[in-house]
């Protein structure tokens, strides 16, 4: 104690020291900052590059699936691009962009001054630079790049030439990156919160980041684990997966979905807490259920780890088996019900407003339902045995996760844009963001699901011809869709530029720390000596 | 610093070395990449570079904590962090080595037993499932018959050392507590001395396995999972051994203090997870074969 | 005997799109954007207009076959419903509360209402009851999808790259079924279509698996190289074919007719290009086609016809003719003509005969290069024949599925000749 005591002085003086005199700027002060909001806001840079990247990828998908018939690219280059269109959206858009949201808010959100681990904050972002190096370069080698689908089922991916290995050690370092991330994440919700901020008092957002980290320290080893039994089975003469050997290629699909199935909650949960600090804040009311949506939270990632067998229903598994599985995942809905009805349950009675962040909100919980339900339909073995790998799946997963992550990662943006800037987003443009990008995306989703119940096969370059105007319309849908993310990045860009001044509270609504008891735009150290928490008004 | 849960935050100045480290990671992973496909020397050059660097920011890194913690910068919120951060990544840990394991129980508990039974007598006729096997392809070639590792020999000892070496190292926690630096030191020594004994014996059992047993990383799916996880404990057992030679230096060095000596802790509980592992490993690995 | 059978499916396939040597080569260019540029999706747009007129907008599963795609049709129906059903109760309850709860129509927030442990409750054990109820029906199809007892046929389905082998073991004869869409039809991306894709484009298939009505068939599911899928969506199987297990599935057609199905697990570059068409025939009709096929395909069928084949002209030592390139040239061996001479007679002789030109290559420098190598070197060799008064149209450019390697550099560095294989060849 009282070493410490005495210490501190010097930690600030070096701190301030660094702050006001010899920072360094520009890029170097990126290269080497340890402020978690310099690296929040690298994250969602990073992320929103990618998510462009992937997306042009995807535009390239469908514009050689407007037709019949091969116009756009080859067979071979197709799959190339199913297969880094899925990795660069999951592991470089996606998960990024919530850990830039993790990296802003948690310490704002509990009273910390910064991450645990600064430094080790800052190595988890630029780990993420290989990796893509790796991932995008794996484009130009003699093959091109690993043309498997994102799930890397050998023997094909055996198959696959060094854009595999490239892929592999990407998956690698991001899994590393992650790894660190979550510790860090942990450790400090776990360990930084400010005297009175008790787990129950902890704002929705904080909450489903302990869990998704949690699942993300427990998985993403498993991943790590997979794919290096991949990598010895390329190059030395292992056969985990082969059955001459006495291996079994379904052995790699378990050991995958052990880690794929918790992989889309972890997709998926950071979004729950966005859209649970958002509705309340724009229904002027406490979050409904506070309790129960964290036990429901909790209980969707327990469950998470039992149910990976849906998706390999059709790999002749016994009946006993599907029976679990199937049962298994069917009792997700139940949780994630619960989060559904304990937002509507916010809305109700409330008094609301519908700024463009609210929007996204509505967009999330109709929409994200909507992928659920289909979700559900693919749940029940027999009619997964006719969707299964048909665009039917392709539809679901994009219902959860452009309108579920996606949406919540947009509307985040907006919703904290002020906070972080300290400038006001241009409303009407985003309002039009949202419209024209809920309806194109409609447009280029909803068909799908007829397509996969007519029975059209996932990664196929080319179709029979019934299946050919809903693709027409559906890449007609992608391009609008695709284009209207311009909006998105113009209407940062401005803000930044030109917004104007934004007031220390814009939402009237809102109640969590970084609102109440900071001022606008955030400074670069924040909370310095913890604040001391009292029960909002909700929690006794 | 008025109030009692947290006495300060510890603002931890820029540093270079997460982007170094990153740069090392590039270096590794393409060099990985060539070397894997027998691009050389062109990916042997690259690993080294990247290796070079690693250790280059490892040293500086590790070097900055180091100061930082002795020069009394660290307080007791720095210390409980590191302590959640150390138990998350062990857990991360036991998850990785339970994807081998997880290998192994489904190539003895289904694959195997699978391609012996009947439905699969039409692709591998003659085909007769039990465990050890190297698998329907190569099993009915008797140049690929080979042996496997007598759990009382090597691998009997090999637990010995390593249990020993959990009570030499507890040993030497308890006389740092007591604030007895020699025995300390001698503890430690005593422990990484019995690290460095068992790698020894590893090597020489993995030779004795290639050369008497013909029992080899290809030898189907029992040598397949046989290596990978021996062989990724091992790799563990080196970076244990590693780590607690640096603190044996540091206690050398007169680092640590009686009632505050994280780094000291968190080498020894991963020493004890190494040591858990090789329990399970013990046991599924050569005793139950 | 694994990589063998599999050496036989790719001459199989090569054989079978042989009217489109363009294929081979052009979609194996180890290039990461063989030829495309995004501006080509421009062009794709324009091509709209260029669309022959298409079937109608399909919206549900197809009309069922069996009794489990039945099953399957009636419950996804029927959880269909009841999600409509809860999805309307849930999001009337939304949109009212957005209509009536805005604070522009002056609702003011009742911010006790915010915890409530009976409604949370009520609305967690609720879909936990439909849950059941949903959980009962699916149960009872999926056991009855399992019960594979006494086969009155029993097929062993063999999946390659990419196509399939059909086997009726009673019968002792099996035979491959590949796309038999013409690749004018497909075409070639920054190219003008040379034909518009008609009719079943990409479901049609020169052999199809050919079963009697109101049968138990049972298939036993496996694959030669990587994971294929099984998928008939109207008989109610889609099973993975695992390459070294056999799994095995059943259905019984309770109507004739011709069903189509595709690959439903991707395997590489042509996953999109081996659809499957089973057609369900009366027994007679199933009879009379399985005697034919026996003498089409069965082991002593086969060997009859090759006699046959043997008798009309006796294939010359000259095959596989081999021409030995040095290394980097493209240019003949000094020792070609002779060969070449040799193979050109053969087919003046042979009418009907066609043959395959192969080129390979050593391990040593570029792998892209060498692959081009390869490949001019047999154009070189097909010169050299069609100035020998051979018609191209039956040379075929046939790129080996492996173009590497050879125990030696020096007879890896060769183009072989080799006769065409006319009709399937058995796997074993
Ligand atoms: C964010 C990501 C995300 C999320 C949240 C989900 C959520 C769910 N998913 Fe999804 N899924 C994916 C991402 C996701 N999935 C991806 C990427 C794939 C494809 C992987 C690949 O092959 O490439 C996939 C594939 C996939 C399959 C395999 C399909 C196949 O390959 O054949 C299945 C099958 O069971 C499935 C089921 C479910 C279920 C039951 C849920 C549930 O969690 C949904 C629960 C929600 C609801 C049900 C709606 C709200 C609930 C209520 C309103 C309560 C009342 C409702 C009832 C009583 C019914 N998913
Ligand atoms: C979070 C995850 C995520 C997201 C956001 C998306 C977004 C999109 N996806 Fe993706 N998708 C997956 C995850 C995701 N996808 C996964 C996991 C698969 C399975 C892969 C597999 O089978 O292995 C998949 C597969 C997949 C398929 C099936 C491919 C196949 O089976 O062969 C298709 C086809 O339509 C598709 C389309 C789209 C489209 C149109 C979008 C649109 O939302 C994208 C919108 C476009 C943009 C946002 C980009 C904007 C670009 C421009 C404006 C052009 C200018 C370009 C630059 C400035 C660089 N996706
Ligand atoms: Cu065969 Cu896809
Ligand atoms: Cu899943």
């Amino acid at each position: 104690m009282a070493s410490s005591s005495h210490a501190n002085p010097h930690a600030h003086a070096g701190d301030h020291a660094h702050d006001h005199h010899g920072a360094p700027a520009g890029l170097a002060k990126y290269l080497t900052t340890t402020n978690h909001k310099d690296i929040g806001t690298m994250y969602l840079w990073f992320s929103l590059v990618m998510f462009f990247a992937g997306g042009a990828m995807a535009l390239l998908i469908r514009a050689e699936l407007f037709q019949p018939g091969l116009q756009v690219v080859q067979p071979e280059v197709f799959n190339s691009l199913t297969t880094v269109h899925a990795i660069v959206m999951i592991f470089g858009a996606v998960m990024p962009a919530f850990v830039g949201f993790a990296n802003w808010l948690i310490p704002l959100q509990i009273g910390a001054a910064d991450m645990a681990f600064p430094r080790m904050n800052n190595w988890s972002f630029w780990l993420m630079i290989p990796a893509a190096i790796l991932l995008f370069a794996s484009f130009f080698v003699p093959g091109g790049a690993a043309g498997s689908g994102w799930t890397l089922y050998p023997p094909l991916v055996i198959q696959g030439g060094i854009s595999t290995d490239m892929t592999i050690f990407a998956l690698h370092i991001l899994g590393a990156s992650s790894i660190m991330g979550s510790i860090n994440i942990i450790t400090t919700i776990l360990n930084l919160r400010a005297p009175g901020m008790t787990l129950m008092r902890m704002p929705m957002f904080t909450w489903t980041w302990l869990i998704t980290a949690y699942l993300m320290i427990a998985v993403m080893p498993v991943l790590a684990g997979a794919i290096t039994m991949l990598l010895t089975d390329r190059h030395f003469g292992t056969s985990f997966f082969n059955a001459a050997g006495g291996g079994d290629p379904t052995m790699f699909m378990h050991i995958f979905w052990f880690f794929g199935h918790p992989e889309v909650y972890i997709l998926i949960l950071p979004a729950f807490g966005i859209m649970s600090q958002i509705i309340p804040t724009f229904a002027r009311k406490p979050l409904f259920g506070y309790a129960s949506m964290v036990y429901a939270t909790a209980s969707i990632a327990l469950l998470s780890f039992i149910v990976w067998g849906h998706h390999m229903f059709t790999v002749g598994m016994p009946s006993a088996g599907q029976l679990f599985f199937m049962y298994a995942t069917m009792l997700i809905a139940v949780p994630t019900g619960v989060k559904i009805f304990n937002w509507i349950a916010t809305m109700w009675r409330g008094s609301m407003t519908f700024e463009t962040p609210m929007l996204f909100a509505v967009g999330f919980v109709f929409l994200f339902t909507l992928g659920g339900f289909s979700g559900l339909v693919l749940a029940i073995v027999p009619v997964d045995i006719t969707l299964h790998n048909t665009y039917y799946v392709v539809a679901h997963f994009h219902y959860v996760l452009f309108p579920g992550a996606i949406y919540a990662i947009m509307g985040g943006t907006y919703f904290w844009l002020p906070k972080w800037t300290g400038k006001m987003y241009n409303e009407t443009l985003g309002k039009w963001h949202f419209w024209i990008t809920t309806i194109a995306f409609n447009i280029t989703f909803f068909p799908q699901h007829f397509l996969g119940l007519a029975g059209m096969p996932r990664r196929i370059p080319d179709y029979a011809l019934q299946f050919a105007e809903w693709n027409m319309i559906s890449t007609i849908g992608a391009f609008i869709l695709g284009f209207s993310q311009l909006l998105f990045v113009y209407n940062i860009v401005m803000t930044i530029r030109s917004g104007k001044k934004a007031e220390d509270k814009p939402w009237e609504g809102a109640d969590s720390l970084e609102w109440t008891h900071l001022p606008t735009p955030v400074p670069y150290h924040t909370f310095e000596t913890p604040p001391v928490i009292k029960p909002l008004a909700h929690q006794h | 610093m008025a109030n009692a849960h947290t006495d300060g935050y510890y603002f931890a100045p820029p540093s270079k070395w997460p982007v170094v480290g990153s740069l090392a990671l590039l270096f590794m992973g393409s060099g990985a990449v060539f070397s894997v496909n027998f691009i050389q020397p062109v990916g042997y050059s690259l690993l080294a570079i990247g290796f070079a660097i690693l250790l280059y920011m490892l040293f500086g890194w590790f070097g900055n904590v180091i100061n930082e913690s002795e020069s009394g910068l660290y307080n007791k919120q720095v210390d409980a962090s590191y302590r959640w951060s150390m138990g998350w990544f062990i857990f991360s840990e036991v998850m990785f080595f339970a994807a081998f394991f997880g290998a192994l129980y489904y190539a003895r508990v289904y694959s195997v037993p699978w391609l012996g039974d009947v439905d699969n007598s039409l692709l591998w006729a003659g085909y007769e499932a039990q465990w050890p096997s190297n698998g329907p392809y190569l099993s009915g070639n008797p140049e690929y018959n080979f042996g496997t590792m007598s759990a009382m020999g090597i691998p009997a000892l090999n637990t010995f050392l390593l249990l020993a070496s959990g009570v030499t190292v507890t040993w030497a926690h308890h006389a740092l507590r007591a604030g007895q630096r020699t025995q300390l030191i001698v503890g430690l020594a005593m422990t990484v001395a019995l690290g460095f004994i068992f790698l020894g014996f590893q090597v020489y059992e993995y030779i004795h396995a290639y050369s008497d047993l013909n029992l080899k990383l290809t030898s189907g799916v029992f040598g397949s999972t046989f290596f990978m996880l021996t062989g990724f404990h091992g790799f563990h057992v080196t970076l244990g051994a590693i780590m607690l030679t640096v603190i044996l230096f540091r206690c050398m060095k007169g680092h640590f203090k009686p009632d505050q000596h994280f780094g000291f802790e968190a080498v020894a509980w991963y020493w004890h997870f190494v040591d858990v592992v090789w329990l399970g490993l013990f046991l599924v690995v050569y005793v139950f074969v | 005997m694994k990589a063998r059978s599999m050496k036989n499916n790719i001459n199989q396939i090569e054989a079978n799109s042989a009217e489109c040597s363009c294929l081979p080569h052009n979609v194996a260019q180890p290039t990461a954007f063989g030829g495309p540029a995004p501006l080509v999706s421009l062009a794709a747009f324009a091509g709209l207009l260029s669309t022959p007129a298409f079937a109608g907008y399909e919206v549900n599963i197809a009309p069922p076959a069996t009794s489990i795609a039945a099953q399957i049709y009636d419950l996804h129906l029927g959880i269909l419903t009841v999600c409509a059903v809860i999805f309307v109760i849930v999001f009337s309850a939304m949109f009212y509360s957005i209509f009536k709860f805005r604070k522009s129509k002056g609702a003011k927030p009742d911010v006790n209402f915010h915890e409530s442990t009976l409604i949370e409750i009520i609305w967690t054990t609720i879909p936990f009851i439909i849950l059941i109820a949903m959980a009962i029906p699916a149960t009872k199809t999926i056991l009855d999808m399992k019960d594979t007892s006494s086969p009155d046929l029993t097929i062993k389905v063999t999946a390659y790259q990419w196509g399939w082998n059909y086997e009726y073991s009673l019968d002792g004869f099996n035979f491959y079924s590949n796309l038999s869409t013409s690749w004018d039809q497909i075409g070639q991306p920054g190219q003008a279509r040379t034909e518009q894709p008609k009719g079943d484009y990409l479901l049609e298939v020169d052999n199809p698996m050919v079963v009697p009505v109101g049968k138990r068939i049972k298939l036993l599911v496996t694959s030669n190289d990587v994971i294929h899928g099984w998928y008939v969506p109207q008989l109610g199987v889609n099973q993975y074919g695992i390459p070294g297990f056999i799994k095995d599935v059943w259905f019984k057609a309770d109507r004739t007719g011709s069903f189509k199905g595709q690959c439903s697990q991707i395997c590489g570059k042509l996953h999109g290009y081996m659809p499957i068409t089973v057609d369900v025939k009366s027994e007679a009709d199933y009879a009379a086609w399985a005697k034919s096929s026996k003498m089409k395909w069965s082991k002593e069928g086969i060997e009859a016809a090759a006699a046959a084949t043997t008798a009309a002209a006796s294939t010359p030592q000259a095959f596989p003719a081999k021409f030995l390139f040095d290394s980097g040239k493209v240019a003949l061996p000094g020792d070609a003509d002779k060969l070449v001479v040799s193979v050109v007679d053969y087919l003046k002789a042979n009418a009907d005969a066609k043959i395959d030109i192969s080129g390979f290559t050593d391990k040593t420098g570029n792998t892209i290069k060498n692959a081009e190598l390869a490949k001019d070197r047999a154009k070189a060799i097909r010169e050299a024949l069609k100035a020998g008064g051979i018609a191209e149209a039956r040379i075929n450019m046939k790129k080996p599925e492996t173009i590497i390697g050879s125990s030696n550099d020096e007879d890896a560095r060769r183009v072989e000749i080799t006769l065409a294989v006319a009709q399937a060849t058995p796997a074993k």
